[in-house]
């Protein structure tokens, strides 16, 4: 009982930082239509700056802050670098980014060292919430989770329900008629890639302390983006926001389960001594995401809510 | 370009390299990581390398060479620790220093076996300071390898005879890094419990991904509802801290019986909460009783290296060592030092030690240090160290296990 509990709770809360990822990725894609292979980057630069502003100010100045800067540093990104490229086509946007990912790599090297920043919970949320069956629970995690559900419904809010978000959904499908309506459109895709960017610095800010700032951590994290962004169809919020929730669970129960293959395969003659039987479920967490991305693949090519072909 | 040239070419180029020869230095080149999760390990473990070298320089170095380390980054890979030793090897170098992972380790004894076997009159030595997979020492024992450091067996050897006073402890849950050292942990604890703590319960014996997991948090959990009274782990660097910030933030106050929480970082995570909770076995820690020579040594080095603490006393051993048997051999010719360091005996601050000749692992005393809040000596500028004492202290023939190592000697 108390391990689905916990590892609901901590699923839930990887999910929603995974969902921070990749509603940006997945909404660059959806306008756009390239896939940004330096959003990852962005995660990162995004702990950075946050680790650099607790140094001299505040995190809650950091909160505000950091995710602001590294927007801005998107919407640069996409003026001079990608609209330029972009009359080459897709490809040459897809180098572009993929460059742009290990400069940005290069850099955060060059600046704050190979190794990892001592990057920490602020003191005023390092302390234990509620204990419940005698593991305490940190107040930092349940912090995540009210930035993350805010940051949703924000979002929703804005795509749904104001008139910004009307004139973004209609440059998504219909740019040209979007154009002869009087409305920048070029503007409309700084702004948000430059918002993509944004989300990804906020996930960086609350997910550096969380997890570890290093400058591994881009590379880290970027493949699981991309897997989410698959599995929920690219170019799909909504599915988006399913497949993190879902990834984020699944490897979270998978390192809870107890069980190694011998248990499951007992009636097939597999024993706990054997080469298979002795893989453990929890050692194959890691794994699980990119074997869901493989099934959907087959079995679902568009992803579970997207409608266009990977 | 005509034939000529370019054989001119060809043989400046060939002939380049031979000039750097003729140097003065004997260097030791340092393989480990010097970036990624375990860059802080490598690079407080090349500090220390460092500092040696200039305590040995102080004098006339060793054998009348002043000693040089020459670091190489590994990434903790053991397929770029092979194009690491093979541009150490192109500079000349004869010694090879590495420490930080087995998978490592394994993989140079392998290639260190090989140049030697095919370049007599070339071959170099590895200087082992902290891979501690016991097969090292048995069946794949090498005789260009020595270590300097206990193995995984002799330590849960200390570990589990310090369980057989805990008469209450009865659940243990062992959690490890899924590759040769942690596997060896794992065994070693599990034979061992089974021997001497019949009666204990093992309620997990978990192996994660080296390096790759960021939260611990989920397996913390999994320790607290098999409401294990001790954790067993082999973990270092990241893993290790990363650990222990995640027992921290989840309360779990049980005993953790580490190898390595003296790795940087963990203390300041582990924090007041972890005092007399975290365990730690090793082959000294900074607050036991030592001659004035060791106290100074070790000021110098934390005033040298403000931010870490004085941590691998066996590299300065592995060091002092390698001069006692140059000097006793004249030469620092490896095959010359391996034979004089084979059965060698080394007075440290911390008691004699002893090199076996039967398979190259060091006998040293070792120490079950505990995190404590009364210590002369603190780490990581916290208040807090680590101390042990009277029974704390395992003598160094006691240590001793027997080995299945068949030594081809040249």
């Amino acid at each position: 009982m108390e391990t689905i509990l916990f590892s609901l709770l901590n699923g839930v809360i990887y999910g929603l930082l995974l969902f921070m990822l990749s509603s940006g990725l997945t909404l660059i894609f959806s306008m756009m239509g390239i896939l940004n292979f330096a959003h990852a980057s962005f995660y990162m630069l995004g702990a950075y700056f946050a680790f650099s502003f607790t140094q001299v100010t505040s995190f809650w100045f950091a909160l505000i802050f950091a995710p602001i800067l590294v927007g801005l540093l998107g919407a640069l990104v996409e003026r001079w670098g990608l609209r330029s490229v972009h009359q080459h086509g897709h490809v040459a946007e897809l180098l572009f980014t993929f460059g742009l990912a290990y400069l940005i790599d290069e850099v955060v090297k060059i600046v704050w060292g190979k190794n990892a920043v001592d990057y920490r919970v602020p003191e005023s949320l390092d302390f234990p919430l509620f204990e419940l069956f005698g593991a305490q629970y940190p107040a930092y995690r349940m912090f995540i989770l009210v930035v993350a559900v805010g940051m949703l419904v924000a979002l929703w809010y804005l795509l749904k329900r104001t008139r910004i978000g009307l004139i973004i959904q209609a440059a998504l499908t219909h740019p040209h008629m979007v154009g002869h309506l009087g409305h920048n459109v070029p503007r409309i895709f700084m702004a948000v890639f430059g918002a993509g960017c944004a989300l990804a610095g906020l996930a960086g800010v609350i997910g550096g302390n969380y997890l570890v700032t290093d400058p591994a951590m881009a590379a880290f994290m970027g493949p699981i983006v991309f897997v989410v962004v698959v599995i929920g169809g690219l170019g799909s919020l909504e599915g988006a926001f399913i497949a993190s929730l879902l990834l984020g669970l699944l490897q979270t129960f998978a390192i809870s389960i107890d069980a190694n293959f011998s248990d499951f395969l007992g009636w097939a003659g597999v024993t706990a001594t054997s080469e298979l039987g002795s893989i453990s479920i929890s050692s194959l967490a890691p794994m699980l995401p990119f074997l869901l991305l493989v099934l959907i693949l087959i079995v679902k090519p568009t992803g579970l809510m997207g409608d266009r072909e990977v | 370009m005509n034939l000529f040239t370019k054989a001119a070419l060809a043989a400046l180029v060939g002939v380049a390299p031979l000039s750097v020869h003729a140097e003065e230095t004997l260097k030791i080149a340092f393989i480990d990581p010097l970036s990624g999760p375990f860059g802080p390990s490598g690079d407080a473990a090349l500090r220390h390398w460092q500092y040696a070298a200039d305590e040995v320089n102080k004098g006339d170095g060793i054998n009348g060479q002043k000693v040089e380390i020459v670091a190489y980054d590994n990434k903790i890979n053991p397929k770029e620790s092979l194009v690491q030793l093979q541009k150490a090897l192109d500079q000349g170098i004869r010694y090879i220093a590495q420490g930080n992972g087995s998978s490592v380790a394994s993989a140079l004894i392998d290639a260190i076996e090989k140049h030697n076997k095919r370049n007599p009159g070339e071959e170099v030595l590895f200087l082992n300071y902290a891979a501690v997979d016991p097969a090292f020492t048995n069946e794949r024992c090498s005789f260009w390898h020595f270590r300097f450091d206990s193995d995984a067996d002799m330590k849960m050897n200390a570990v589990t005879d310090w369980l057989v006073g805990q008469p209450d402890i009865k659940k243990v849950y062992i959690i490890g890094q899924d590759y040769s050292f942690g596997k060896a942990v794992a065994h070693a604890a599990t034979t061992m419990i089974a021997a001497k703590r019949p009666d204990i319960e093992i309620v997990g014996n978990e192996l994660h991904p080296l390096g790759k997991v960021k939260d611990f948090t989920p397996y913390v959990q999994k320790m607290i509802s098999a409401e294990a009274d001790a954790v067993i782990t082999g973990n270092w660097g990241a893993d290790m801290v990363l650990l222990v910030k995640a027992a921290t933030s989840s309360g779990h106050k049980v005993p953790y019986l580490t190898y390595y929480a003296g790795s940087l970082g963990a203390a300041t995570i582990m924090g007041e909460g972890a005092v007399g909770q975290v365990k730690q076995i090793s082959e000294m820690n900074t607050n036991l009783e030592t001659p004035d020579e060791q106290d100074m040594l070790i000021d110098g080095f934390e005033t040298k290296n403000s931010d870490i603490s004085y941590y691998y006393h066996r590299i300065f051993t592995a060091m002092g060592m390698f001069d006692a048997a140059a000097t006793a051999a004249g030469s620092v010719e490896p095959i010359k030092v391996a034979m004089a360091l084979e059965g060698m005996e080394y007075d440290t601050a911390y008691g004699p030690v002893t090199m076996r000749a039967d398979n190259h692992q060091i006998l040293q005393p070792l120490y079950m240090s505990t995190f404590s809040a009364d210590v002369k000596r603190d780490v990581e500028d916290l208040g807090l160290g680590w101390a042990s004492g009277d029974g704390d202290r395992i003598e160094a023939d006691k240590t001793s296990m027997p080995t299945s190592c068949e030594m081809k000697r040249p």
